[in-house]
């Protein structure tokens, strides 16, 4: 049996190691998508239509 | 039968229109965090304080509740890119490339993680960090396949052409996976065989299997969480280009 108090370093390594990179996963994910997000309302505010959305507005305008 | 009558898409189309993904994934991606996070609760629970040594590896088994969800999610997610490059390619569905390029930056994470941990696992009981046995190196093989995936794809400004050659290289790329899975069968290797799916069943007692399934659970859980988040964003970040292209049109007319 190995023994354990001289492998504790390659046990912490492995799990810090799983959280940093899972931790800033999760934080670019969740920041791109609010900067996404961002951008796609800016342009709506800036009165910029989807296509689609315009040709959906004049199918329900039209009767 | 009226002759303009017009077919209906089935359930799974309708589910898997880009619109439609936006509307129901909104209602899935609270629920997935919350049940990743009781996961990874529970299996770091008894990772840590509720599962015994290894008669041989002592503590150092606790290294595999970490390094096999890592490896299982690096073949996963490539099984994952893979349908949606046939989707891509064969169905030419929307969602699929989105998904496809979605999924590249988890897989090639989850793909360096399990490379790290095995290497963390290997020198204690291997004596070594690494070796260039069939195993570790037709992972190293999937890491650089993941990360030449994203290079391509970043290296074209034109995305459906883009869409299309990635679709084309992940497929080629998909012949590594066998290689992955049975490369400890194939090959002498240190790295040991199946221990969990086999004819046999489990080879492990149940005390350590549970802490594995949980966090098996849980990473499965996590890059079901990220993937839909991920591919929520795509959809989101084609639909702005789509508007900024759409007004530099307009400015130019």
């Amino acid at each position: 049996m190995i023994g354990d108090g001289a492998h504790i370093p390659f046990i912490a390594g492995s799990y810090v190691g799983v959280a940093v990179l899972v931790v800033g996963l999760l934080a670019y994910v969740v920041w791109d998508s609010l900067r996404v997000k961002r951008q796609l309302a800016e342009l709506e505010k800036a009165g910029i239509r989807r296509r689609s959305a315009d040709a959906a507005s004049t199918r329900t305008d039209t009767p | 039968m009226s002759a303009t009558a017009v077919k209906q898409p089935n359930w799974f189309a309708r589910l898997a229109h880009p619109g439609q993904f936006l509307a129901w994934t909104r209602f899935v991606v609270w629920p997935l965090a919350v049940a990743t996070a009781i996961s990874f609760a529970a299996g770091l629970w008894f990772a840590f304080l509720n599962s015994p040594e290894d008669y041989q590896m002592g503590d150092m088994v606790r290294v595999m509740y970490v390094h096999v969800p890592n490896a299982w999610l690096s073949q996963l997610v490539y099984g994952v890119m893979f349908a949606a490059a046939l989707g891509s390619l064969v169905w030419r569905h929307p969602l699929a490339d989105v998904a496809n390029k979605a999924a590249a930056p988890l897989g090639a994470a989850f793909t360096a993680l399990a490379l790290y941990t095995g290497a963390l696992w290997g020198r204690p009981t291997w004596g070594t960090f690494w070796e260039w046995d069939g195993r570790m190196t037709s992972t190293l093989v999937l890491l650089l396949i993941y990360l030449g995936i994203i290079a391509l794809r970043r290296a074209y400004d034109d995305q459906i052409k883009a869409g299309r050659i990635v679709a084309i290289v992940t497929l080629i790329g998909g012949i590594n996976i066998p290689i992955v899975k049975f490369s400890v069968d194939w090959w002498n290797t240190l790295h040991q065989g199946s221990s969990i799916l086999t004819a046999s069943g489990p080879k492990m007692p149940m005390s350590l299997l549970l802490p594995l399934l949980l966090m098996l659970l849980a990473f499965t859980l996590l890059f079901s969480l990220l993937q839909v988040v991920r591919m929520r964003t795509e959809i989101l970040r084609r639909r702005a280009e789509s508007m900024s292209r759409q007004a530099a049109l307009g400015a130019t007319r």
